[in-house]
C-alpha cells in the first residue's frame, strides 16, 4: 500500500457511508440495465467502520442468477473506493424484497423501456390478478395477462389488444 | 424466545432444525431437477418458458435452504457439497418426488400436489423462532404464489377437458395419490421442533389443513379424494429406480471434476 499518498489517505478519511452507498447507487441491474440496483430497491444498508464495509443486497427472488455478478460488482466499486478494507457484501431476506421498492424513478425508466412496472402489492403480499397494467407504449389500460412467467424470474409477459404486441411486465410480489 | 443464528440453538434444536432443512431443500431440489427436465419440450412455448422459471425458482431455494444448513451444521460441506456428494441413499424428499416427471399431466398433478402441500408447511414456519429461517420463509411465500396459480390453473384445464387429458390426469392420480401426503408425513424430530417453536404445527394439524385445503377443488372438479398416505414410515427414506436415474443424471458433471469452481 506504499502507492497511497496523503492526499488519498486524507480523502478516503472523510469518505462516509453515504458516499459509499451514493458510489454504488448506480450499478445496473445485469438483467435490466435500465435500472440500477439503487431504483430496484436491491441496494440495502450500508455501513463503514474504521476497519471494514458492509452492504446488504436484496435479492429480488432467491433464485435470481443475477446476483453474485452484483455482488462481485459491489465488491470492485468498494476496492476503488475504500481500497485494501475488508468487505462483507450480504445477501439479506429481512425485510424481504418486494416490488414496492421501486422507486419512481425506477418504474418511470422500466416504462420508457417498454417494460410495465409493477402495480402495489396487496396486504399480505397477494399479487392482484385482475390489476390494470397499462400498456408501456400506448397507454391501453385493457392489457390481459399472458403468461405468469416471463423471461426473467421478475417479469410476467402481458397482452396489449391495441398495439396487437406482447409486452414484459415486472412481477408484483 | 427466538435465536439469531446456529450457535444459540440447544443440540437437540440444531439436529431437528437440520433434518427439517435436509427435507425441505431436498423437495425443492428435486422437484426443481425433474421439472427442469421440461425445459426445450414442454408442450407449448409458453409452458417451456414458465416451467424451466418454475424449476429455477425452486432450485434457488432449495440453494438457500442448502446454504441454511451448511451454515448450521458446519462440517466442512458448503451448499454444492450437501446438494451432490451425497449417494441416492442419503437423500431426505418425499416419496411423492420420487416419480419420474411422466407425462404433462403427471407432472402438473405433481406440482399442485406438492405446492399446496408446501404453503401449508411453510405458512406454519412463518412466525419460526430461527429468524433466519422466517426470513427465508417470508421471501419464499411470496413467490411461492405465482407457482399456485400456475398449478391451479393447469389442473382445471385438464380435469375439466373431457376425454384424453382428463383420464390421463385420472391415471396420474392413481399413481400419485397415495404418494401425496408424504410431504407432510411427521418427522422424527418433531417434537424437538415444535418445543422450540420452529414451527407452529404438528405435522398431523399441517396435513389436516392441506386435505381441506385442496378438498373443494377436488370436489368441483369431481376428482376422487387423495386417499390416506401408504407406508408413511418409509416416507422419505425409500428411493425408486425413477430417483437413482435422475441422481446419476443431476450428479453427472459434479462427478466429473469433483470440486471445481465456476
Amino acid at each position: 500500500m506504499s502507492a497511497i499518498s496523503p492526499d488519498r489517505i486524507v480523502a478516503q478519511a472523510a469518505i462516509d457511508a453515504e458516499d459509499v452507498r451514493a458510489a454504488l447507487a448506480d450499478i445496473p441491474d445485469p438483467e435490466l440495465p435500465v435500472v440500477s440496483i439503487a431504483e430496484l430497491g436491491i441496494l440495502g444498508r450500508v455501513e463503514l467502520g474504521p476497519d471494514r464495509v458492509r452492504v446488504e443486497l436484496h435479492p429480488t427472488f432467491v433464485a435470481c442468477p443475477a446476483i453474485d455478478l452484483i455482488r462481485a460488482t459491489v465488491l470492485d466499486r468498494l476496492a476503488e473506493i475504500v481500497p485494501g478494507r475488508p468487505a462483507d457484501v450480504a445477501f439479506v431476506f429481512d425485510p424481504p424484497w418486494t416490488s414496492d421498492r421501486i422507486g419512481a424513478q425506477g418504474r418511470a425508466r422500466l416504462a420508457a423501456a417498454g417494460i410495465a412496472p409493477p402495480g402495489p402489492t396487496a396486504p399480505g403480499g397477494l399479487l392482484v390478478l385482475d390489476a390494470i397494467v397499462e400498456c408501456p407504449r400506448c397507454g391501453s389500460p385493457r392489457t390481459r395477462l399472458e403468461n405468469l412467467f416471463g423471461p426473467t424470474q421478475c417479469r410476467t409477459i402481458r397482452w396489449c389488444p391495441d398495439c396487437r404486441e406482447p409486452f414484459e411486465a415486472v412481477k408484483s410480489v | 424466545m427466538t435465536a439469531a443464528a446456529a450457535a444459540d440453538l440447544l443440540p437437540a434444536t440444531r439436529n431437528a432444525l437440520a433434518l427439517l432443512l435436509l427435507a425441505m431443500a431436498d423437495d425443492e431440489f428435486v422437484i426443481g431437477f425433474s421439472d427442469s427436465e421440461w425445459t426445450g419440450i414442454a408442450p407449448i412455448l409458453e409452458e417451456d418458458v414458465a416451467m424451466s422459471s418454475l424449476a429455477q425458482d425452486e432450485l434457488g431455494h432449495a440453494q438457500a435452504l442448502y446454504r441454511l444448513l451448511a451454515e448450521l451444521v458446519d462440517d466442512g460441506r458448503d451448499a454444492d457439497g450437501i446438494a451432490y456428494d451425497r449417494p441416492p441413499e442419503g437423500y431426505y424428499h418425499a416419496r411423492l418426488l420420487d416419480h419420474p416427471r411422466g407425462d404433462w399431466a403427471q407432472t402438473i398433478l405433481r406440482r399442485y400436489l406438492y405446492d399446496t402441500a408446501d404453503s401449508i408447511r411453510l405458512e406454519a414456519l412463518a412466525g419460526s423462532s430461527f429468524a433466519p429461517l422466517a426470513a427465508l420463509v417470508g421471501k419464499i411465500r411470496r413467490e411461492e404464489r405465482y407457482h399456485l396459480m400456475h398449478a391451479q390453473t393447469w389442473l382445471e384445464r385438464l380435469a375439466l377437458a373431457a376425454g384424453e387429458p382428463r383420464d390421463r390426469l385420472l391415471d396420474a392420480l392413481s399413481r400419485l395419490g397415495p404418494d401425496a401426503g408424504t410431504v407432510l408425513t411427521p418427522l422424527p424430530t418433531e417434537t424437538a421442533l415444535l418445543m422450540a417453536d420452529i414451527t407452529s404445527a404438528t405435522a398431523a394439524e399441517q396435513e389436516a389443513r392441506w386435505r381441506a385445503s385442496i378438498a373443494p377443488t377436488f370436489e368441483r372438479l369431481r376428482l376422487p379424494p387423495i386417499p390416506p398416505t401408504a407406508d408413511p414410515g418409509t416416507a422419505r427414506t425409500s428411493h425408486s429406480a425413477a430417483f437413482h436415474e435422475l441422481h446419476a443424471e443431476l450428479s453427472s458433471v459434479r462427478r466429473i471434476d469433483p470440486g471445481a469452481t465456476w
